[in-house]
């Protein structure tokens, strides 16, 4: 493969990853704080279409967003009171949500089908661009990508080095101990459930206004909040190896659209499925990880342990579990 | 008596909600509420073909839903019934295929039914073993095993099995009428599959309330670390529950296949299996509500077919509708169990 | 800090548990509370620090009427309690657990907390390294960490819950010069326990509890029968002597077994029970006394050694075939393990004996006389209490058990219940088969078993016949001596 190609492919791998990335990452800190939010793949495709018809009918990439990302915190927000407040199951509502959410965009949307609507550009940092390889890669991609990428850190950093992300956490991992030290949990859980949520709203937006751009039927990312789901658990709940499972999938993706050129037969939606096997794969294999057998056999080999103990993470304890106080 | 005052109190407030919130809805979007609900009940119950193609969803929804039943019993969440449903499609078409050209092809339709039964169930047993062998939760699990499901059906419908000439989305070819299961005059519902369902359902109530098996598979989904105390395998109760799970999702795919669309079509499942899981969980989980459910979503699914002709609307309100439903039966449940919670 | 309370009432649906408690307790004091279980310390410790709200009643501090909402409120007044499962996160770093819940916490310098971790530390003379997982810490150090934390955020009001519990002699040495010395600071320690010597070594004042109401008031020193009058209607006597029972053939056998798991894990472990024993396993909580337990049951299978049940293998095998072959379990945590919630008593005897419905009512009905619950047949399991739930679990083992392993069988049992169950136990299983138990009181062990296996940090220390136990000796073997 040449310098150019290797180029267009990372540079495709990136755009791709981006609302992938996002969305995982919303979810990572919906999570953290103990809280399922199982609705993504239907609020990702009502985020898409209510960021497209904002931006359509505005003209404004911001309020395009901006509308997007509280959709997104609105459908967490039925999450967090049905899930947090009713004590409800989280992932019974979640799914009556994934399935509500795409009927009402498709329903609600129907008259922006296919519709000519604004597209993010490319945005070419000057100087940085200019490198050679790296340099068109990374800097000369939609906005969308770039904040991306600048997520990763700043959840990292918040989640790790802030005062709040320690509370998240301690919430998400014991939400009676929180409870006694003064922090009121079900709050927490609803702030970040929101947030989580608007989050994936923006990654919605992502791909209706930048990555794929436009709305119809079907739209085309169908599944990718599974995926979503799925990576978060691949990533281990730390937003450093989510970011990273969401980049894997991605490159698969585009790897498989480039191995649909070389077998023509066969059909396209087969090349789309590919991901959910892997999907169930990825899964399988972090659980096997923890095996005690395999354990055993790991310790003979010290750096092999420490790599996979790198490599997996524990859910939070308190994840889908309903806090009440007395 | 006053149970039954509550479950309609119930019944009616989780109505008034959902229809209340689609009404909302559709003045959004410049329509008539009382239009649009009126071209969904004459869309549904306006004639007797209408009538029968209710029917028609009826059955294979309340099938899937049964099955969702009996995993919900054991404490799974069987959210692969659309691919075992899928694959039951697969092995009836299978069997009719190769039957085709046989002396007796009235012989293969049970043949035909019982593969779709068995794959469903094989294709059940793959993701309950990838949970309690491989720890990957059951969502999941079932969820990409749907996919792959529906890339298998695909390359089925576009490689080995395409029409001869051109293969296309809308499926393989037609089986001969020999193979069709046969239907009343006029009626586009075969008596069959209405009995099979309606046979179902009997089986369920007594398995699930009445016998020792299903007493068991609700100790094994209330406390499945209790049960082994008891001599009870909880992982061998799952597998079987959702075994059955799959073996009614497999039928009803069988169904679909023999019975209304005599061919294999890339939508064969049509939604059913996610569907399914709205009418249990909007049934609370419970056995009785399910037939009723699933012929009040089945008529919202019919009925909105000519919404798009009559009004200009989509026809996901009726998913609108069923979603909506879901989602008030789960706010009016929340908020009497925190009621009940505060005073008791 | 001086607090009084004025005629708590508490209230759970019909159930009086508090009714009008007054207690007060004076500035730079420790003040021990006791009681039987279920005399209301545990309602009225968390009343205090606004984890329950009271029905009626007052609480003052320094004089001032008060009102313990929330956590945060009585946090906010100088209230920190320590519970008795610490209240921590476990894969949070120690430093972390010392912040997470500081007041206006957000602008906490890191660096700053973890001096101010360090010089707490070495003011009580204990351990702890701000980087470590609290994962990796014993329970006792998790202790250690939240007494710190309470310290650092000034609580002037300290309440401990049954602190030792669990924790080394020398943690414990370490805990209470802690807690001597803070009270020279004028800090005020509200000490809930129901270890007399404890309250005897440590305590200025107690406050005897029983049936929700206060049943005297004593200074130190103290004479400990009289405590013990006050805290239970008649003084429990000197329980009967265990009967020797005549030792038949062997029923179980442990090889040179290691596992994973609790704490400690179990380590080479070897051990041969027979016919007519009644075993009690002693030593801190989580030394590998309920892994041996749940090794027996098949519920675990051993890493490393063989395990025998009537001469059969239990490799590769799993609970069911012990059942098969007569043995049975008992958890500690019955509502989580051993029973349905939301399942009747006929439900479970369905369960248990794999009869119809109208035998199992019919037997449900039979152990409610029997073993006097005080449910119907109807009852759902929840609803009863935990020594209901106690007697509903004995009353389900098959009558024809040749081997009982029960983990803690009385925990939450008052002395009445328990001296019950020991009875039963002997009585039914005795000759025919053998018994194993855990407990954490030692006074139990010698008391009902013939046999006693002493457990330190997954290792078997003593294995002694009942009479041939030294106290001292056992006591010193638990913690390591």
């Amino acid at each position: 493969m040449n310098d150019l190609s290797l180029t267009i492919l990372l540079a495709s791998v990136l755009a791709t990853a981006a609302p992938l990335i996002i969305a995982a990452l919303g979810e990572t800190l919906t999570e953290k704080v103990g809280v399922i939010n199982l609705s993504l793949d239907g609020s990702l495709l009502l985020a898409a279409m209510v960021g497209f018809v904002a931006a359509y009918e505005s003209g404004s990439f911001l309020l395009g967003f901006a509308a997007a990302a509280a959709i997104g915190a609105m459908v967490a927000a039925l999450v967090g009171l049905f899930g947090i407040y009713l004590g409800q199951l989280q992932v019974a509502v979640g799914f009556a949500l994934t399935l509500m959410c795409k009927d009402l965009a498709y329903f609600l949307g129907n008259p922006y089908a296919r519709l000519q609507g604004p597209q993010l550009l490319s945005v070419k940092i000057p100087l940085l661009a200019d490198i050679p390889l790296f340099g068109p890669m990374l800097f000369q991609q939609p906005l969308v990508v770039y904040l991306s990428l600048l997520l990763i850190p700043a959840i990292w950093w918040y989640l790790y080095r802030t005062g709040r992300g320690l509370e998240l956490r301690a919430v998400g991992e014991n939400p009676e101990a929180a409870y006694t030290r003064g922090i009121d949990p079900r709050r927490k859980q609803l702030l970040y459930t929101l947030a989580g949520g608007a989050l994936v709203g923006i990654a919605g937006a992502a791909y209706s206004l930048g990555i794929k751009p436009g709305w119809g039927r079907p739209q085309g990312i169908e599944g990718i909040g599974w995926i979503a789901l799925a990576i978060v658990i691949f990533g281990g709940w730390h937003p450093f190896k989510v970011a990273l499972g969401a980049l894997l999938f991605a490159f698969l993706q585009v790897i498989g659209i480039s191995l649909q050129g070389i077998w023509p037969s066969v059909p396209a939606q087969v090349f789309q499925v590919a991901p959910f096997p892997l999907m169930i794969l990825a899964l399988l294999l972090v659980n096997l990880l923890q095996r005690e057998s395999l354990q055993q056999g790991l310790r003979k080999r010290p750096g092999l342990a420490l790599l996979l103990r790198r490599l997996q993470g524990a859910p939070p304890r308190a994840l889908g579990q309903s806090f009440k106080p007395d | 008596m006053r149970n039954f005052k509550r479950h309609l109190t119930d019944t009616l407030l989780i109505l008034a909600i959902a229809l209340l919130f689609t009404g909302l809805l559709l003045l959004v979007v410049g329509a008539s509420p009382l239009e649009a609900f009126g071209q969904l009940l004459s869309g549904s119950f306006g004639s007797w073909s209408r009538l029968a193609r209710v029917l028609n969803v009826w059955i294979p929804l309340t099938l899937c839903s049964l099955g969702l039943l009996y995993a919900f019993r054991s404490g799974l969440w069987n959210i692969g019934v659309e691919g075992q449903m899928v694959l039951g499609a697969i092995g009836c078409t299978a069997v009719l295929r190769w039957g085709m050209d046989t002396a007796a092809p009235q012989l293969m339709l049970p043949v035909a039914l019982l593969a779709g039964l068995l794959l469903g169930s094989l294709w059940a047993l793959l993701a309950g073993w990838l949970k309690i062998r491989g720890g990957v939760h059951e969502i999941f699990a079932g969820l990409g095993l749907n996919f792959v499901a529906m890339g298998l059906i695909l390359w089925l419908i576009f490689g080995p099995w395409k029409r001869p000439g051109i293969a296309s989305m809308s499926g393989t070819e037609l089986f001969p009428k020999a193979l069709w299961f046969p239907t009343l005059e006029g009626w586009r519902v075969s008596p069959f599959a209405l009995l099979l369902t309606l046979a179902a359902i009997a089986l369920t109530a007594w398995v699930l309330n009445h016998s020792r098996f299903g007493l068991n598979l609700k100790a094994v989904g209330h406390n499945p670390r209790a049960v082994t105390l008891y001599g009870l395998s909880a992982q061998r109760y799952m597998l079987i529950a959702i075994l059955i799970s799959g073996a009614l999702a497999g039928l009803a795919g069988g169904l679909q296949v023999s019975g209304i669309y005599h061919r294999l079509i890339p939508a064969i499942s049509s939604g059913y299996g996610y569907l399914g899981l709205l009418v249990v969980m909007l049934a609370n989980f419970k056995l009785l509500p399910i037939p009723f459910i699933a012929l009040f979503f089945a008529a919202l699914n019919v009925g909105s077919i000519q919404l798009p002709m009559m009004l200009k609307l989509d026809s996901s309100l009726s998913g609108v509708i069923q979603g909506a439903c879901v989602l008030s039966a789960l706010l009016v449940f929340g908020v009497r169990r925190l009621r009940e919670g505060r005073s008791g | 800090m001086q607090i009084e309370l004025q005629q708590i009432h508490k209230s759970f649906g019909n159930h009086h548990v508090l009714k009008g408690i007054d207690l007060r307790v004076d500035a730079g004091t420790i003040h021990g509370l006791v009681g039987e279980n279920g005399a209301g310390k545990s309602t009225l410790m968390k009343i205090l620090t606004g984890y329950l709200s009271r029905s009626a009643g007052r609480i003052l501090l320094d004089g001032e009427e008060v009102n313990t909402a929330d956590p945060a409120t009585a946090a906010a007044l100088g209230i920190g309690m320590l519970y008795q499962e610490p209240q921590d996160f476990p894969p949070l770093t120690v430093l972390e657990n010392f912040i997470v819940g500081r007041d206006s916490h957000p602008d906490n310098h890191r660096g700053r907390q973890q001096q101010r971790l360090s010089e707490l530390s070495e003011q009580v003379h204990f351990q702890l390294h701000g980087s470590d997982s609290v994962e990796r810490l014993t329970v006792g150090e998790r202790q250690q960490l939240e007494f710190l934390r309470l310290l650092g955020r000034d609580a002037r009001l300290m309440i401990l819950d049954e602190p030792t519990t669990g924790i080394s002699d020398r943690q414990k040495a370490r805990l209470f010069a802690a807690l001597r010395q803070i009270r020279e600071q004028g800090r005020t320690i509200l000490l809930v326990s129901h270890k007399l010597e404890e309250i005897a070594a440590l305590c200025d004042r107690v406050t005897i509890l029983r049936h929700g109401l206060v049943s005297g008031e004593e200074d130190a020193p103290f004479h400990i029968p009289r405590l013990l009058e006050l805290m239970f209607d008649q003084p429990p006597g000197s329980r009967a002597q265990p009967q020797q029972c005549p030792s038949g053939k062997l029923l179980l056998a442990l090889d040179q077994v290691s596992t994973a798991g609790e704490r400690t894990g179990l380590n080479g472990c070897s051990c041969r029970i027979h016919q007519g024993e009644l075993v009690g396993l002693a030593g801190l909580s989580g030394s590998g006394q309920g892994l041996f337990l749940r090794l027996a049951a098949a519920l675990q299978q051993p890493q490393t050694g063989a395990v025998s049940f009537r001469g059969i293998s239990l490799s590769g095998r799993d609970h069911r075939s012990v059942r098969r072959l007569g043995g049975t379990f008992l958890p500690a945590n019955r509502l989580e393990e051993g029973l349905i919630p939301g399942f009747t008593l006929t439900d479970h005897f369905t369960l248990a004996h794999g009869c119809s419905r109208s035998e199992a009512r019919e037997a449900a009905t039979q152990a409610i006389a029997r073993f006097n619950i005080r449910a119907t047949p109807e009852s759902r399991v929840e609803s009863l209490s935990g020594g209901n739930q106690q007697r509903l679990l004995l009353s389900l083992i098959p009558t024809s058990a040749s081997l009982v392993l029960l983990e803690n069988p009385t925990r939450g049992l008052d002395v009445a219940s328990a001296e019950w169950v020991w009875h039963y136990l002997r009585e039914q299983f005795c000759s025919q088969g053998a018994l194993i138990f855990s407990s954490a009181e030692l006074e139990e062990i010698l008391a009902v078993a013939n046999r006693i296996l002493v457990f330190f940090d997954g290792r078997v220390v003593r294995d002694l016949p009942i009479d041939q136990v030294d106290y001292q000796d056992v006591v010193a073997a638990m913690t390591g001596g």
